[in-house]
C-alpha cells in the first residue's frame, strides 16, 4: 500500500507543480446576459491556453458596485459601454483596455410555442397579464425593452402588466416558469447556431432601440496578471468570435 | 425621500402588519398544539416550521415560483378558484412572507404555551373554568410576554424579507416593490445617497426593535 501511495504521489506531484507554474486563474465578472456563450468561451480559453478562467455571473450595476468597493475581479465583461468608461474615470480600471467584445440582440420570448409571432403583434393584441423585462434602471436590456414598447406606442397602456427581473436571467425565469406569458429577454439565452432552441420569438429589429454594445475592460486589480492579459487577447481572436456569434451577437 | 421609497416603505408596513395578525391566528393552534400533543407527528411538524430557518431564502422563492406558476400544483389550485396567478401580486407576497416568518411566530408563542405546564389548566379545570375559560383567562395573560416577542420578531423578519420577494415579486411599485428591494435597486442604479436614507431607517427600526424586546425580556426577569 505505501508503495502504490508514494508511486502515486511521486507521479501526481510534478505534474500538479509544473501547471501550477504554467496555468494561472482570471477572476471575470460577466453580465448575466453573456452566461452562456462565456462558459463555452471559457472551456475554448482552459484549452487553447492552459488558463483557468473563474466565473461569476450578475447585473453590470451590482459589478460596478462590487468592483468599486475591492471586489476581487480581474476583468469585467459589461453588459454596456458606460459602466467600463465610469470604472477607468474612478481609477478601477485600465485606460485604454476597453473594447466592444458582443453586440447584443433584444428578443420577445415566450415559452409556448406559437403564442408570439415574428412580427410582435401579439403585443398589440394584449392578451397576456405579465410581460417580463429586466430591471430599466440597472439592465441595459431593460432600458431597451422600454425603448421598444415607447416606439411602438405601448408603453403607458401596458405599464401595468410589467413585472421586473433583477436581471436579465431572471426576466427569463419568469417566462420559462409560465409565470409571466411574455418577456423581453437576450437573443443569447434562447438562441443557438441560426435559430430559437425552445418557445417562440419575435426577433427585435435592432433599429427599434439604442445598440446594445456590450464592452469588456481590464480591471486594475488583473493588469499584472497574465491569464487576464491572455482572456482579453481570445476574446478578440477568430475562434472567440466565431463561437460569440453562434449565440446570435453581432462581433465586428 | 422619493414618492417610490414612501410608497415602498407604506407597501412594507402593510404587508409585515397583515404577515403578523394572519400569523398570530394561525400559528397560536399551531404553536398550542405543538407545546401539548405528545403526537408522534409532532416532531416532523415542528421540522417543516423550521425550515424557512434553515433554507436559503432564494430556495423557497424559487420553489414557489413553480409550485404558485401555471404548471404548478398550488398555481392550477388557485386558479381553479379563480383567484388567478398569485406570483407578482401583493397576495403571493403576503402567502410567501408568511411561510418565511412562521418559525418566528410559532416558535416564541410554543415556548410561551410549553413554560406555562399543565398545572395552571388543572387548577382552573377543577374551578369549572370550561377549555376555553381557561385558554382566555389563564393560557392568554400568561403567555402575554410570547405573544409580544412572536408579534415583533414575526413583523421584524417580514419587514427584512429579500430573497423570497426578489424571486416571486417582480418588483411592481406599490404592489410587490418593498423597501428591502427598493434599496437593492437603488444600489444597482448606483443612487447610494437615495439608498443610505433607506437604508438607514431600517437600520434604526431594527436597532429599536431589538432594544424593545430586550426591555421587554428584562422586565420578564424583574417580575
Amino acid at each position: 500500500m505505501p508503495t502504490i501511495f508514494s508511486r502515486l504521489l511521486g507521479s501526481l506531484l510534478p505534474l500538479a507543480l509544473s501547471g501550477a507554474a504554467l496555468a494561472g486563474e482570471v477572476q471575470v465578472a460577466v453580465a448575466a446576459n453573456f452566461s452562456a456563450p462565456m462558459q463555452a468561451l471559457a472551456a475554448q480559453f482552459a484549452q487553447a491556453s492552459g488558463h483557468q478562467a473563474l466565473l461569476s455571473f450578475g447585473s453590470t450595476g451590482k459589478f460596478y458596485a462590487q468592483i468599486s468597493n475591492g471586489a476581487p475581479f480581474d476583468i469585467l465583461l459589461s453588459a454596456d459601454r458606460s459602466t467600463p468608461a465610469t470604472l477607468i474615470s474612478d481609477g478601477s480600471a485600465v485606460p485604454g483596455s476597453q473594447f466592444t467584445y458582443a453586440s447584443g440582440r433584444l428578443v420577445l420570448w415566450s415559452a409556448q410555442p406559437g403564442r408570439v409571432d415574428d412580427q410582435g403583434a401579439v403585443l398589440e393584441r394584449g392578451e397576456f397579464a405579465h410581460l417580463a423585462i429586466s430591471n430599466p434602471a440597472t439592465a441595459p436590456y431593460g432600458a431597451a425593452a422600454l425603448e421598444v414598447l415607447r416606439g411602438l406606442g405601448l408603453e403607458q397602456r401596458l405599464k401595468n402588466r410589467l413585472v421586473q427581473g433583477d436581471s436579465i436571467t431572471q426576466a427569463y425565469q419568469f417566462v420559462a416558469s409560465g409565470n409571466a406569458e411574455l418577456g423581453f429577454i437576450a437573443l443569447s439565452q434562447v438562441y443557438l447556431d441560426g435559430r430559437i432552441t425552445r418557445g417562440s420569438a419575435w426577433q427585435v429589429p435592432a433599429e427599434r432601440h439604442a445598440p446594445l454594445q456590450q464592452d469588456a475592460v481590464l480591471l486594475t486589480r488583473g493588469q499584472a496578471n497574465p491569464a487576464a492579459l491572455a482572456l482579453l487577447e481570445h476574446l478578440r481572436s477568430a475562434p472567440a468570435k466565431a463561437l460569440i456569434a453562434r449565440y446570435g451577437y453581432g462581433v465586428d | 425621500m422619493s414618492a417610490e421609497d414612501l410608497g415602498a416603505i407604506w407597501l412594507t408596513l402593510k404587508l409585515a402588519t397583515l404577515v403578523t395578525l394572519l400569523l398570530l391566528l394561525l400559528g397560536t393552534p399551531l404553536a398550542w398544539w405543538l407545546a401539548r400533543t405528545r403526537s408522534p407527528w409532532k416532531t416532523p411538524i415542528a421540522a417543516l416550521v423550521a425550515m424557512p430557518l434553515v433554507l436559503p431564502p432564494t430556495v423557497m422563492g424559487f420553489y414557489l415560483l413553480l409550485l404558485l406558476g401555471p404548471q404548478g400544483p398550488l398555481g392550477q389550485l388557485t386558479q381553479a378558484l379563480g383567484l388567478g396567478l398569485l406570483p407578482f401580486s401583493f397576495a403571493g407576497l403576503v402567502l410567501a412572507s408568511m411561510l418565511y416568518s412562521l418559525p418566528f411566530v410559532v416558535q416564541p408563542l410554543q415556548n410561551a404555551f410549553a413554560a406555562i405546564g399543565p398545572r395552571p389548566l388543572e387548577v382552573a379545570a377543577t374551578l369549572r373554568a370550561s377549555p376555553w375559560d381557561s385558554f382566555r383567562h389563564v393560557v392568554l395573560p400568561l403567555a402575554r410576554p410570547g405573544f409580544i416577542s412572536a408579534s415583533v420578531l414575526g413583523f421584524a423578519h417580514t419587514v427584512g424579507e429579500f430573497g423570497v420577494v426578489l424571486m416571486i415579486g417582480g418588483n411592481i411599485p406599490d404592489k410587490t416593490r418593498v423597501v428591502a428591494v427598493q434599496i437593492y435597486d437603488h444600489v444597482e442604479a448606483m443612487q447610494y445617497a437615495n439608498a443610505h436614507v433607506l437604508a438607514g431607517c431600517l437600520l434604526l427600526f431594527s436597532f429599536v426593535v431589538l432594544l424593545v424586546l430586550n426591555r421587554q425580556q428584562r422586565k420578564i426577569v424583574h417580575d
